[in-house]
């Protein structure tokens, strides 16, 4: 729900209370105020008949209320003592409705020629009903009236006033770290929008700043880590061809090449962990992955027959992401190494491509389940396989959460792999 | 062949140019921006060895200056940056390959083998050693003028021994130019072996003149017989 409505529902409620309220205290001073009146009239009235009747007999004789608005009838002294003026609402049947409607009585004693006479007066009274569904109607239609103004209101004017707000959010929206656009800055006057402004302002522009000082750093770090690297690499491989040599000696420097190829190894795998939790894969496209299942398993199928190990592709159908073409490849290799890495010869490899995901099963050199937790963590190692890296896992996991995917493991027939989109 | 090759680190230099020299090139050097710049200016070498990061300018102007200079020197790009934007800008420029450090020596021979063949030879694609030919486009390969028939990674594999014919090529080396750079977390290269053993039959029963040897602990080295 956006803002303003949010605080229009809120003045909705508020407001439905207040008329309420309102209402009822209208109603109650309304129908006061109007029993005044009547009661003032049937008082005056009063004093008009009783001096008619002063003048012309004929007032004492009109018993019933037929034609006229009032009736006297004689009553005994006994009765007429300690008699008060009393007003009463009462029912009375109108000729010209048809039905019974409410009307105000006055009943009152007067004395006349020393006898007793009771005078009682009508006259007609406002219809509570009616009043009240008129008086409802009309709320309603000034509650809706209320609400439609401030819709307008908040859709016309706070739109416009909120309109810096909206902008701000709008560049939060579109910011992107490893492709800082310079969005320009909506000029306000309002205090608040100005310093909300200038803190995001800043806040981007520290993000930025450090976002770039970091890629620098890891830029460094692979040019000051791998030149050392090549040197050695390259002079042993000088050495090595350098005659003559022994075995021993030969299988000493292969040692040392292995161990700073496994070096070499680290370093890229830790350097590509950086760059994807840093986002720097920023170009994308269509990728499409059974494609790109089948290539890959081409490229390690000596590796895979070498191992006897029996593969199972079930491609359900073709799905295409939107991905890093770099990434997708490394996400599906490393899958794949790892279900090889720790595979045993003869075992077998399950892989199931779904429009859900991804599913890699292989069998392993231990029928335990592993540590959920503890699979993608890096440098995490079953103590068999030294030549892993115990980065293939965490670059796995790094890819899924750049893109949003899930990745866990569990333990079916073999060890599971699951990425779902 | 005259081989430039530009890189700062005196170590790295050295390394190169002592590999180069056994291949009987011509080589040359420079540590620097502006000396580089001066010798590509004045000399037309075959083949250049360009590092990006250079003391007082980066490789990538170099580049450019060369393709203003309409100089047709092939170039590659040997950088420790292994960077996709500054791969993409330097192909652009018109590098003819790039090479992330670090590399092992027989992949630097095949690339700088690559180029000066496609620049030299104008893309001369049939290897003669001794009575073995091969084809490079047809991906075919002949003994004696007899076909030899190999599947893919096998012709790969010999058209990687014999680039780097008598030199050392270590397992790694092999595997991340055959099987590609990814294969580099394959827990062994046994593997390999399988195929090579599958190659050298092939090659003992058409008769080549050719022998992979196997280096112990390290990997092969194709020698003529």
């Amino acid at each position: 729900m956006k803002l303003l409505n949010h605080a229009t529902a809120y003045l909705a409620g508020l407001l439905l209370l207040v008329i309420s309220l309102w209402a009822g205290l209208f109603y109650v001073n309304m129908l006061d105020e109007i029993y005044d009146s009547i009661d003032d009239g049937l008082g005056n009235q009063k004093i008009l008949v009783m001096q008619k009747a002063a003048q012309d007999s004929t007032v004492l004789r009109q018993r019933e209320f037929e034609a006229g608005y009032f009736r006297v009838r004689e009553i005994p002294f006994t009765l007429a003592i300690h008699r008060k003026d009393q007003y009463r609402d009462t029912l009375m049947f109108m000729q010209n409705e048809q039905d019974f409607e409410p009307v105000r009585l006055l009943t009152t004693v007067f004395r006349h020629k020393g006898r007793y006479y009771e005078l009682s007066l009508i006259t007609s009274m406002v219809e509570e009903d009616d009043l009240i569904e008129d008086l409802l109607y009309s709320l309603l239609w000034l509650y809706l009236g209320l609400i439609a103004s401030i819709l307008v209101l908040n859709n016309l004017l706070l739109k416009r006033i909120w309109r810096p707000f909206y902008h701000i959010l709008q560049r939060l929206q579109h910011f992107k770290l490893d492709d800082p656009q310079p969005v320009p800055v909506q000029p306000t006057n309002i205090e608040e929008f100005q310093l909300l402004n200038q803190t995001v302002e800043k806040l981007l522009q520290q993000n930025v700043a450090v976002y770039q000082n970091q890629k620098v750093f890891i830029e460094n770090a692979a040019h000051e880590l791998q030149t050392p690297l090549a040197i050695s690499l390259n002079k042993l491989e000088l050495l090595a061809e350098s005659q003559p040599l022994h075995e021993n000696q030969l299988l000493q420097i292969g040692t040392v090449m292995e161990n700073l190829e496994r070096l070499t190894r680290l370093n890229k795998s830790l350097l590509l962990l950086s760059k994807i939790e840093n986002r720097q894969f920023a170009q994308e496209a269509d990728v499409e992955l059974s494609t790109l299942l089948q290539k890959s398993l081409a490229d390690f199928e000596e590796q895979l027959a070498f191992k006897d190990i029996t593969v199972e592709l079930q491609l359900e159908q073709e799905v295409t992401l939107r991905m890093n073409p770099d990434l997708a490849t490394m996400l599906v290799l490393n899958l794949l190494k790892n279900a090889l890495v720790h595979n045993v010869p003869g075992g077998f490899l399950r892989i199931q491509l779904s429009v859900s995901g991804l599913v890699f099963e292989n069998s392993g050199k231990t029928d335990q389940p592993l540590n959920q937790e503890q699979v993608f963590t890096r440098f995490f190692k079953d103590d068999s396989s030294t030549a892993s890296t115990g980065l293939g896992l965490p670059i796995v996991k790094a890819i899924c959460d750049l893109y949003g995917f899930k990745v866990q493991y569990d333990f079916r027939q073999g060890h599971t792999f699951t990425v779902t989109f | 062949m005259k081989i430039l090759v530009i890189e700062d680190e005196p170590q790295m230099l050295e390394t190169l140019v002592h590999s180069l020299q056994q291949e009987k090139y011509l080589v040359e050097t420079a540590s620097d921006y502006d000396s580089a710049l001066e010798k590509v200016t004045v000399y037309a070498y075959d083949c250049i060895l360009l590092d990006i990061n250079l003391p007082g300018g980066s490789g990538l102007s170099l580049l450019e200056e060369l393709k203003k200079q309409q100089k047709s020197d092939g170039v590659i790009i040997v950088s420790a940056r292994n960077s996709v934007d500054d791969k993409i800008q330097g192909l652009e420029l018109g590098a003819d390959d790039y090479l992330p450090k670090p590399f092992h020596m027989a992949e630097l021979h095949a690339r700088v083998k690559s180029v000066l063949r496609r620049r030299k030879f104008e893309g001369q694609n049939l290897q003669i050693l001794q009575n073995l030919q091969i084809d490079l486009d047809k991906h075919l390969a002949w003994v004696n003028g007899q076909e030899m028939v190999l599947n893919r990674k096998e012709f790969d594999i010999l058209l990687y021994l014999v680039t780097n014919k008598d030199r050392l090529v270590s397992k790694t080396a092999l595997a991340e130019h055959v099987w590609g750079d990814y294969i580099d977390q394959a827990d062994n290269y046994e593997f390999i072996y399988s195929q090579i053993k599958n190659l050298r039959k092939k090659l003992k029963d058409h008769g080549a003149q050719v022998e992979i040897q196997a280096i112990y602990g390290i990997g092969y080295k194709l020698v003529t017989a």
